[in-house]
């Protein structure tokens, strides 16, 4: 008996629920140092602090010994040209990588200082690092005295730029190996990291969600002494009291897609990622960067609209189909002047498609039911749609709604997904939290670390930079008196987060999670424009007056996973509104704009930056590199440091 | 042959079973209820029983279950049948599958 219904078989009830039910119970936990997120970056931020001394607590919302996007195991260490068997210098080594375009120099330049550093002190925990057991001898990269297995990744070059300009491929000779890749026995490192946390006394509270920031005196944009948090299990409230925070926690890798039943959530992301940590710093009122940045997932499925709800083919019979301006696309319209063709002359839909590139035809397309005679559009709408099978109740129900075909055009969702499957697309894994060369954020308290920060690496990143942050967040909570929690902010967000269980009906998390991604899907796809935008943004906030008051959760976990709904909602609100700020498209930012079709326009070659001030939107930017000379600005930052690499 | 009670429930979600369970060789020791990353399991009421799957459909099948299992044999990873891959043996052509 394993499954819920073989239970309710054999038992003849549901299981209860497991854990004791505690909702909207508090429990306050006083700290210096608030870590929120255990993952890679976080269980490094919170074990960096807690060496110094410090009292450290770390949220976590599954449970720290495995959670995380590298929880299950990792195979590289990807950036450590400090490595004794490198043959490049770190701090050229990082100006290279930070030469892609929209990178993170500050956190690569610690990553190339530090993450070697990190890696033996991961060995120290008992994390596998070397080939201890002679497996792989004669294997190539590996070396026979140290016993690291070098990886032929990025072994001469970083990455291949499709376009030569953005970057400089070839850093080092083609027959030199730089050595900087280490291959790794990932699966070892999680379980190490919380058993040192425990060994150091930090506070771990696994199975609790962050749902906010607590700012002094409840006021955005002010210092963060704290955070609020959800127990997944038993509904408890957690209130957190720090004198300094950091954000570790996961991107927002399910916006554009709920496809979970027919897929099965294997994409590389667990629905965990929900952007949870973003979306509350913003709340928050810090300044977040690159959040237009869009990208392509690798697998996942879904479903369209019904046919003649405009899915699949709009061009009813007779009905024409045009752009967003009312211009007639050359697509056949089933009808009389074109013979009833139902399928387009071949080259047709490629060269709608280029159209819509070159601006010529403006998306969405809709049916023009009013440029026909009356008794046409009622032949199609009330005779054709309103007689056939399944399309009586969706004429119907367009009726009801008020749709009339003397004035109202139907949308079309033809083309607008673009090319690729829309639920392929993500959030590009660039957007995220602007931070200094202390990895703090906009607001005072408040650090980022691994995946919070914009545009974001990879697992020895997420560790150096996790680790850095801590013995920074470590000054500034020394220095730091007391903070006055203002009780009024807990109140209201107790009542945010407790809403959806005071209803037993309306709409639940899956459904809430599919109609933004569809939002997503039609409005903030391969083709982006202002007009998509603002349906969209329109879209999202009448998902937010209408449908959100209307949620509810049965249980703590379907409360959480609420929650996070809620924070892709604020986030796919916060990546159109960055989106429309980028007046150029952008090739490295995955970001191509049909009304502002020049690519990387070098006066567009800047960080735009959003952020929430009095709760409007302030768009703001940032020059390329505006971290200085990374070399200089590291080593003054870090003065006292001792790592493996003493310099050149 | 007693008949069993027929409820009327919701279809179940599909897939429903990331793991199977050997009854014979788990314990009920709880080690995967609480590694899994998103609670896909609750532990069942009755002590030694191999956990409930409740949430299957949220698996992101990272395998940490399987793979930090303490009970050998006790779970079996099961991929759902569309993540299930292809190979082909290159002496005699046969086509195998996970």
């Amino acid at each position: 008996m394993t499954t819920w219904h073989d239970y309710l078989k054999e038992e003849g009830r549901p299981p209860s629920w497991p854990y004791p039910i505690r909702f909207e119970e508090e429990q306050e936990i006083d700290t210096d140092i608030l870590v929120i997120g255990g993952g890679i970056a976080g269980c490094w931020a919170a074990i960096s602090a807690a060496r110094q001394g410090m009292r450290v607590a770390l949220v976590e919302k599954s449970d720290t010994v495995r959670s995380g996007s590298g929880g299950p195991g990792c195979d590289h260490w990807c950036n450590a040209p400090a490595n004794p068997l490198s043959r490049v210098d770190p701090d050229s080594w990082a100006q290279h990588m930070a030469d892609r375009p929209y990178s993170n120099g500050i956190g690569i330049q610690i990553q190339c200082r530090e993450d070697y550093d990190t890696l033996l002190e991961l060995e120290q925990m008992g994390g596998k690092i070397r080939d201890t057991d002679d497996e792989y001898v004669g294997a190539e990269g590996r070396d026979d005295k140290t016993k690291f297995m070098i990886s032929p990744r990025y072994g001469t070059i970083h990455s291949y730029f499709p376009d030569p300009h953005m970057g400089e491929p070839n850093f080092n000779p083609p027959e030199t190996r730089n050595n900087v890749v280490i291959r790794v026995w990932g699966s070892t490192f999680k379980p190490v990291l919380k058993k040192e946390c425990k060994r150091l006394g930090v506070q771990i509270y696994d199975r609790i969600m962050g749902t906010s920031l607590l700012t002094e005196n409840g006021i955005q944009g002010a210092r963060v002494i704290g955070a609020t948090g959800l127990n997944s299990r038993n509904g408890e409230f957690m209130i957190f009291k720090s004198k300094a925070t950091i954000l570790s926690t996961a991107g927002a890798g399910s916006i554009w897609f709920m496809s979970m039943e027919l897929g099965g959530f294997s994409n590389m992301h667990s629905r965990a990622i929900s952007g949870d940590g973003t979306v509350m710093a913003f709340r928050a009122g810090a300044e977040l960067t690159k959040m237009e940045a869009g990208g392509v997932v690798r697998i996942a499925t879904g479903y369209k609209h019904k046919w003649y709800t405009g899915g699949g083919d709009a061009s009813y019979e007779n009905v024409p189909l045009v752009d967003a301006n009312g211009k007639r696309l050359p697509y056949p319209i089933q009808g009389w002047v074109d013979a009833g063709a139902m399928v387009p002359a071949p080259g047709v839909e490629e060269k709608i498609r280029e159209g819509i590139m070159k601006g010529e035809y403006a998306l969405p397309f809709y049916a023009d039911f009013p440029s026909i005679p009356d008794v046409e559009q009622d032949a199609t709408w009330k005779l054709m749609l309103g007689e056939e099978a399944t399309t009586k109740i969706i004429i119907k129900t367009f009726n009801e709604a008020g749709f009339d075909t003397r004035r109202d055009m139907l949308q079309s969702y033809k083309f607008i997904e673009g090319q690729s499957l829309p639920q392929w697309r993500e959030a590009g894994y660039g957007g995220g939290l602007l931070v200094d060369w202390n990895l703090k954020t906009t607001l005072d308290g408040l650090y980022a670390a691994g995946t919070q920060m914009f545009a974001p690496e990879d697992h020895s990143y997420a560790a150096a930079t996790g680790r850095y942050a801590g013995r920074k967040a470590v000054v500034y909570a020394r220095e730091i008196g007391e903070s006055r929690v203002s009780r009024d902010q807990i109140e209201i967000e107790k009542n945010r987060v407790f809403a959806p269980i005071r209803r037993d009906s309306g709409i639940e998390w899956k459904e809430l999670h599919a109609g933004i991604a569809r939002v997503m899907q039609y409005y903030v796809s391969e083709f982006r424009t202002e007009s998509l935008f603002k349906i969209g943004l329109d879209a999202l906030e009448k998902i937010e007056t209408e449908s959100v008051p209307r949620l509810y959760a049965l249980d703590p976990h379907k409360l959480m996973r609420t929650l996070e709904d809620l924070s892709m909602l604020e986030y796919a609100k916060i990546i159109i509104q960055a989106s429309q700020a980028r007046k150029a498209s952008s090739m490295p930012l995955g970001f191509q704009r049909i009304d502002y079709p020049d690519v990387d326009p070098p006066e567009w070659n800047k960080f735009l930056t959003i952020k929430l001030e009095n709760d409007k939107v302030k768009i703001g930017e940032r020059p390329p590199r505006f971290w200085g000379d990374m070399k200089q600005q590291y080593e003054a930052y870090n003065k006292d440091y001792e790592g493996v690499y003493k310099g050149k | 042959m007693a008949k069993e009670e027929v409820f009327a429930i919701p279809n179940v979600p599909t897939p429903n079973q990331p793991v199977l369970f050997d009854p014979e060789f788990c314990t009920g020791c709880n080690v995967c209820v609480e590694v899994c990353p998103i609670d896909v399991y609750i532990p069942h009421p009755e002590e030694g029983k191999p956990p409930i799957i409740l949430h299957p459909e949220e698996c992101w099948y990272c395998g940490t279950c399987a793979v930090d299992c303490p009970c050998p044999g006790a779970i079996k990873f099961n991929w759902p049948l569309q993540a299930r891959g292809y190979w082909k043996n290159k002496n005699t052509g046969e086509i195998g599958q996970i």
